[in-house]
């Protein structure tokens, strides 16, 4: 996986990028009994691209991405990888090329960094337990050659001083760092950030948005789920926007940014609607000494709340 | 921590004569006097004339009669029970002149060491004092005493009284407000303890020393344990042992053991090697080597379901059956007159059949069931672990096929000849005499050896690694592309063939084999309760664990048989207990230990601390 070519580094927000297309969701769907979490949903992912996820709470975006890692199975659609259908199994789908880390960090916490790493390489050694009963010299090379590539990505993440402390007595950046170093460990052409900066301190936050465009420029494409607008306007080339489920928007952060109907899903609209409607007309009624236009356009307010 | 510690060195070594810096230690539970240094002075006087008063008691006669257990009568010959408390007064003596600072003895103590006097005195106490009870219920009444046995109480008690006006190791804790604290809470605060700091290095051949010497303590107090006599003997062994492990624990030398024996595994490994291998030799009495030999099965049976349990995180409660599937074919394939099959094989070949046999049936069961997790998991092995059991006593020619000969087992199993080597005669190797079961234990400590080599190769590797990361979050580990299934169903069928294996040789040792051994539970180890009562009390995820927790689950039953009614009622108690105390087990993985212990304590690891998770010796 490692081949990937390294992407030439287009500027945040510079257009489409060049490589292949990684990943390609379409018409991906996913229903829990009446509840439809996610609906009809298209997304690429090309080389060397960072792409951004974005929606309210609720909006579907773990939900897709548990789609997208085999965690779920999605009702409808599919999920290509580099042009074959991902398998619905997660394991299988790490060992495809697609790596991730959690929302709510889930570390191995009571192995060390340096094991936690290790367990990330596991779709990528092949060493049985007939071999590690034996331990020939076979054995030996491919342990030493693991943990070369584990303290590598632990040099890469800045965590190579605290290989033999156990995860849960990392702070909580450095646990966040981990959980990245150790995606990385199974050598993904895609890897999938569930909320990377969710909790972190500024300073943190722009280290996480450093060590991204590292794992970018080494040829690794990046899909991130974040609700630090800075954080993904800064960082992504293209932008989608998921609320209720369905795909809202998707292009640059700029042309992302400008959209009403984001915006709209994010703060709401002006308040027009018909909830108001009946303490209107009883305003209106109290008022009715000043003449006004009482037809004063909701339906307007209506398609604006509803377009998404 | 470590300042603590060095305040508390140098307090014991006389040069500061400050009394504000008594705070550092913390108050006395018992203060002789109302200043700490004059408490000190008098708690050591005492401490030590008690510890003197105890050995010289051991010297006299205790009671007048050879007719309670361990000939007491003699003066100037202690013998049984007078042994403990003799035992328990020299190890006293010894904290006490370590604590005092007496140069050579220093190593004793490199952690706690008023917490560790106190154990041992309150230890050596318990262990006489039952002593005496013992002799007046046996005997009837107090007039069986002789002035020995006075003596003996009285020079305990003195010690013990010594050891509570001393300073405790650690300061008050910060709750300690100026009302003092209620009496269980100071108490157990006395028993507090700063873990040691870092050792000065020793030379290889040092510690390799270190490593054999420990590992001869540790086959002479087995041994002893085995030859004990029943009953009271027993169980005052049993009551200095339970105070002065801990004791050992307290004042860090455990901790330092553990790190030196970090250091050196392979030497450890070996050194306990041949300490077992030796442990026949030291025996005249096969009554004795046949506990050895069971203890042995059970701790190696034990020990492979601690990889199911304690790696893979798989709850297991029909792992007996996997024995029972070991034993049952080496039965058939044994020539024994009553085997179904009527086949005999030579015996690598029946283990051969036994290990594969119990592999399928690991695989069997464990391809379904393995889809279910916790909870369910532990149902349904619960449920096919019976099944074996029912099957196996309906396969008798009525209600199936003969195959097993139902209720009645497969009696009259041949000894195993090997080589030529008959293990059912006494040989004479080497001028020492082994009979059938000294034979046999060493035929399975090359089992045992096998099942710590494959625990132990595959815990350290990425099979292993992957087990554990399962056991933590099985989710996240699919996610890191690790096949869960796959590797569940392996520890399981792994487990299953080790299980197997050990049966082989159950077979042979045990005469016969009936469906009845292998219950869920029964009073008599190894069932499939007993053997996960031993993964826990010993710790889950080590090696030395299981084998300690099912050495102890063994002999305490087969010593204390008076108790027999009781015991299983006894083992919850203790359980319960044992998890509100120590949930990480007797010896703990250092993973447990901090899972456990939210004190971030070992957090830290420095330069000489044993590779992390790595489970010990």
């Amino acid at each position: 996986m490692t081949t990937t070519t390294p992407a030439d580094a287009p500027a945040p927000g510079s257009g489409p990028a060049l490589g292949d297309v990684v990943l390609d969701a379409s018409g991906v769907t996913m229903r829990f009994g009446g509840l439809t979490a996610v609906r009809d949903v298209n997304l690429d992912v090309r080389a060397g691209e960072i792409v951004g996820l974005i929606g309210p709470n609720g909006a579907g975006k773990t939900t897709f991405f548990n789609c997208l890692t085999g965690l779920y199975i999605p009702t409808e659609g599919t999920v290509r990888y580099r042009g074959t259908v991902l398998p619905h199994r997660s394991h299988l789908v790490t060992q495809a090329g697609i790596a991730r880390t959690f929302q709510n960090i889930r570390l191995f916490a009571n192995m060390t960094v340096l094991e936690n790493v290790l367990v990330g390489r596991h779709t990528r050694t092949h060493e049985g337990l007939f071999s590690a009963l034996i331990r020939g010299p076979r054995f030996r090379r491919a342990e030493q050659e693991s943990e070369e590539r584990a303290m590598e990505l632990l040099r890469f993440t800045g965590l190579e001083d605290k290989r033999e402390h156990l995860a849960r007595n990392l702070p909580y950046g450095e646990q966040r760092k981990l959980e990245i170093a150790r995606a990385l460990a199974s050598e993904p052409g895609l890897l999938l950030l569930d909320e990377p900066t969710a909790g972190m301190t500024a300073g943190e936050t722009t280290a996480t948005r450093e060590l991204v465009l590292a794992i970018r420029q080494q040829g690794t494409a990046v899909l991130v789920i974040e609700h630090d607008m800075r954080f993904i306007f800064n960082l992504c080339d293209r932008v989608a926007v998921l609320v209720q489920g369905e795909k809202l928007v998707e292009g640059t952060p700029e042309t992302v940014q400008r959209d009403e109907r984001v915006i709209a899903a994010y703060l709401g609209t002006p308040f027009e609607g018909e909830p108001g409607e009946e303490e209107a007309a009883e305003v209106r009624a109290a008022e009715a000494a000043t003449p006004r236009d009482g037809q004063h356009a909701p339906q307007d307010g209506q398609q604006e709340g509803r377009t998404d | 921590m470590t300042t603590q510690h060095t305040t508390a060195t140098r307090d014991n070594d006389g040069t500061t004569t400050d009394p504000a810096h008594h705070a550092a230690g913390g108050p006395p539970l018992l203060p002789l006097g109302s200043d700490p240094l004059t408490s000190r002075g008098l708690g050591r006087i005492l401490t030590a004339a008690g510890a003197v008063v105890a050995f010289a008691s051991t010297m006299l006669p205790w009671t007048w009669t050879s007719a309670f257990p361990g000939d007491l009568t003699i003066a100037m010959y202690p013998a049984g029970l007078q042994l403990i408390t003799l035992a328990g007064a020299v190890l006293t003596a010894a904290v006490l002149l370590a604590t005092a600072g007496v140069p050579g003895l220093r190593w004793l103590t490199p952690g706690g060491k008023h917490s560790a006097l106190l154990l041992l005195a309150v230890g050596n106490l318990a262990a006489t004092w039952y002593t005496a009870g013992a002799i007046a219920v046996d005997l009837g009444g107090l007039v069986n005493f002789e002035p020995g046995m006075w003596i003996g109480v009285a020079g305990t008690l003195l010690a013990v009284v010594g050891a509570l006006a001393l300073p405790t190791d650690l300061p008050p804790g910060p709750e300690a407000g100026p009302q003092r604290p209620a009496p269980w809470k100071r108490l157990r605060h006395a028993l507090d303890a700063p873990a040691p700091g870092t050792a000065a290095p020793l030379p290889g051949w040092a510690e390799i020393l270190v490593i054999c010497a420990a590992c001869a303590t540790g086959l002479y107090v087995f041994a002893y344990g085995i030859e004990a006599e029943d009953g009271p003997p027993f169980i005052g062994f049993l009551l200095l042992a339970a105070f002065a492990f801990p004791a050992l624990g307290r004042a860090g030398l455990t901790r330092r053991l553990s790190v030196l024996a970090g250091r050196n595994r392979n030497t450890t490994l070996a050194a306990a090697f041949v300490a077992a291998l030796l442990f026949p030799i030291t025996q005249s009495n096969e009554a004795y080597t046949n506990i050895a030999v069971s203890v042995l099965i059970f701790a190696t049976v034990a020990l492979g379901l601690n990889m199911v349990v304690g790696l893979a995180g798989i709850l297991d409660l029909g792992y007996v059956a996997f024995l029972g599937v070991g034993a049952y074919t080496a039965a058939l394939v044994s020539g024994a007159e009553t085997s179904s099959i009527g086949l005999h094989v030579p015996f690598w070949a029946a283990v051969l059949i036994g290990a594969a046999v119990a592999l399928v049936f690991g695989l069997v069961i464990g391809f379904p069931s393995l889809r279910l997790h916790g909870d369910y998991l532990a149902i349904v092995t619960l449920g096919f672990g019976e099944i074996f059991r029912i099957s196996v006593q309906n396969l008798d020619g009525d209600s199936g096929p003969n195959v097993t000969n139902g209720p009645n087992g497969i009696p009259n199993i041949p000894d195993l000849k090997i080589l030529g080597f008959d293990l059912g005669q006494t040989h004479t190797v080497l001028g020492f005499e082994l009979g059938r079961f000294a034979n046999y234990y060493l035929l399975m400590l090359v089992f045992t050896a096998i099942v710590v080599t494959v625990f132990r190769r595959s815990d350290n590797s990425r099979i292993g690694r992957a087990w554990i990361a399962i056991r933590e979050d099985e989710t996240a580990a699919r996610a890191m592309g690790v096949n869960a299934f796959r590797l569940k169903l392996m520890a399981f069928a792994l487990g299953a063939t080790l299980a197997g294996m050990a049966g082989t040789v159950l077979a042979h040792v045990e005469f016969s084999v009936t469906p009845e051994s292998y219950k869920f539970v029964h009073t008599a180890p190894p069932n499939s309760a007993f053997l996960l009562i031993a993964v826990i009390l010993g710790g889950m995820g080590t090696v030395s664990g299981p084998l300690i927790g099912a050495a102890l689950l063994y002999l305490i039953p087969a010593k204390l048989q008076f108790m027999a009614d009781y015991q299983l009622l006894l083992f919850g108690i203790a359980l319960i207990l044992l998890m509100r105390f120590r949930p990480e087990g007797l010896i703990a993985d250092r993973r447990k230990q901090l899972e456990f212990h939210e004190t971030g304590q070992l957090d830290t690891p420095t330069a000489a601390a044993p590779g992390l998770g790595k489970t010990e010796a």
